[in-house]
């Protein structure tokens, strides 16, 4: 078995989210190789290079890969894959964006968001917005798949010591350019990695009380803070912090839901979280047919409350 | 320009779905059925396009059993001129077989733009529009919240992990849309009654040279674990004793 891992990063440092990945791909077993595409990326490669497990690093350094442009990355990874049995990357936008298209490069079909690794070809992945899960097995030459960080727990980000070894650009395809980019700064833990997440829902009325009341909580636990659907679609937040199917899904120690009545949308990205907990007034809000502890009340007093006596 | 918009008949969005007994898949005997809310999105973004004049023609294309007419014709009712509909059974075609028909399709159609759903909300599985962009050679404008067309470009605003970042296309791309891009309209009694009338081609797999038959074979398909009854606290106190002494999790 050899696998490819696309490593996650912004040029300067390695993503997290790589590291479970790696994780993934030792349950697979054989070796593991990782793939740095990037520009300017010498420090990223250097990092892959320590990550416990990882036996080769490959270093595609060019300015076409500065922004993770799919066409360009895709590309890359479809001229270097074709040796490996695996091709995995982190279930990402960057991920998700770049692997399918790759691929279709190779002409193999793909499985998205792996959760548990059942065989070298075998793997289950949820179907249905988590409603189910589906166990498949891959009959292609070369299984190419996205992992669902949170399913997988991440290898040591120290204590490898793999080779780093340069690879040609594939190139330029030329069909695409990065205008702009507009990042949420932010100096709370980022959610997809937060051992705790506290998420405002409809429920708290406003983007002004979401901050009012969320933030103290979040402060006082050093939680990352998360929102459903409904509270990004009313403006309360940017859409970065989306929970949920279609938005980033999280399993931190605990999850706090306060005014988030709990669509199957919703659910699907944090019901796998160890414990739940949920603030809401409506005594029949489905959030509660998930949480360990609910607590019926009016968030404005009682997150307030929860705050100065934790 | 002509546009192509690619729509999925999918379980409706609101159904709590049942694992079947025999762990075969999910049980859709008797569910409701819609067109895939990304999807509707995208049909939405086309209209608006042609609204502005940027767009001439909304071809709407759909793999699927029969009864995907519906969704065709309830594209054709928010404003699509003409639909393809090539009969499949669903459950042999994977993203691959989606993708490679739809090449086929737009080979046929040549139209500038395509739009699909960013996901369906039945398999989750996000490929589509990233393999057809493969397919194609064209530029891939994924998880679109704004699109503006601009002579012979398109720039994408996308929804990324941190935050928005805008790229530019050239022509024919491929867009796959998020929720944020638009709110799709209903469509009004009046346009459901026209859009009977408008045109709806019947295609078969092998008219695009395509076999449909993945390589990704479902073993079984399983509820989730439950999670176990939680409880109801009544006080704030209640709720921090239960998370520092019971669950420990503070």
């Amino acid at each position: 078995m050899s696998i490819l891992v696309i490593a996650e990063h912004d040029n300067k440092a390695l993503n997290g989210a790589t590291l479970n990945v790696v994780a993934a791909a030792q349950k697979i077993g054989g070796d593991i190789t990782v793939l740095v595409a990037g520009s300017g990326a010498q420090a990223v490669a250097d990092q892959a290079a320590k990550v416990a497990g990882v036996s080769k690093v490959l270093l595609a350094d060019d300015a076409a890969y500065a922004n993770q442009l799919a066409e360009n990355v895709a590309k890359l990874v479809a001229s270097i894959g074709a040796g490996y049995t695996h091709i995995l990357a982190a279930s990402t936008t960057t991920g998700k964006n770049v692997l399918p298209r790759a691929a279709a490069l190779l002409d193999v079909s793909m499985i998205t968001d792996i959760i548990a690794v059942e065989g070298p070809k075998t793997f289950k992945r949820p179907i249905y917005a988590g409603n189910a899960i589906a166990t498949v097995e891959s009959g292609e030459s070369v299984v190419v798949a996205t992992v669902r960080g949170t399913a997988f727990d991440a290898v040591a980000s120290e204590g490898g010591s793999a080779a780093v070894e340069a690879v040609a650009s594939t190139g330029d395809a030329g069909i695409s350019k990065f205008v702009s980019e507009e990042i949420v700064k932010s100096e709370r833990p980022e959610l997809t990695a937060a051992r705790i997440v506290v998420s405002g829902g409809r429920g708290v009325g406003s983007g002004e009380n979401y901050h009012t009341v969320l933030d103290p909580l979040a402060d006082k636990l050093g939680a990352a803070q998360g929102a459903s659907r409904a509270a990004v679609d009313a403006g309360f937040v940017p859409n970065d912090m989306q929970v949920g199917q279609t938005g980033k899904i999280v399993a931190p120690d605990l999850y706090i839901a306060v005014g988030i009545s709990g669509a199957i949308q919703h659910l699907a990205g944090m019901k796998e979280s160890k414990v739940i907990v949920a603030i809401n007034k409506d005594e029949e809000a489905p959030i509660n047919t998930v949480a360990d502890y609910w607590l019926v009340g009016d968030l404005n007093t009682v997150v307030p409350e929860l705050v100065s006596k934790i | 320009m002509k546009a192509l918009v690619a729509v999925k008949r999918v379980v409706d969005a609101n159904v709590k779905v049942r694992v079947k007994p025999d762990n075969s898949g999910v049980d859709l005997t008797n569910v409701k059925m819609s067109i895939n809310p990304f999807c509707e999105i995208a049909v939405e973004e086309a209209v608006r396009l042609k609204e502005k004049g940027t767009v001439s023609e909304i071809v709407v294309v759909s793999i699927g059993p029969k009864e995907a007419q519906e969704q065709i014709r309830s594209s054709m009712a928010l404003g699509a001129d003409r639909g393809i509909l090539v009969e499949a059974d669903d459950s042999q075609l994977g993203a691959l077989e989606v993708a490679k028909i739809l090449k086929g399709v737009v080979d046929a159609e040549q139209p500038q733009l395509i739009l699909l759903g960013k996901q369906a909300i039945d398999d989750d599985s996000n490929q589509v529009g990233q393999m057809l962009g493969a397919l194609l050679g064209a530029g891939q404008g994924t998880f679109a919240s704004e699109v503006k067309v601009e002579g012979d470009k398109v720039q994408v605003t996308r929804e990324i992990d941190g935050g928005l970042q805008t790229v530019e296309l050239v022509l024919p791309a491929i867009i796959t849309t998020d929720l944020r891009l638009n709110e799709p309209r209903y469509a009004a009694l009046p346009n459901i009654m026209k859009a009977r009338k408008k045109p709806l081609d019947t295609k078969s797999p092998a008219d695009y040279g395509v076999s449909p038959a993945t390589k990704l074979k479902t073993v079984k398909v399983e509820a989730p674990a439950e999670r176990k009854a939680g409880v109801q606290v009544k006080s704030v106190d209640e709720l921090v004793d239960k998370l520092k002494n019971e669950a420990k999790v503070i």
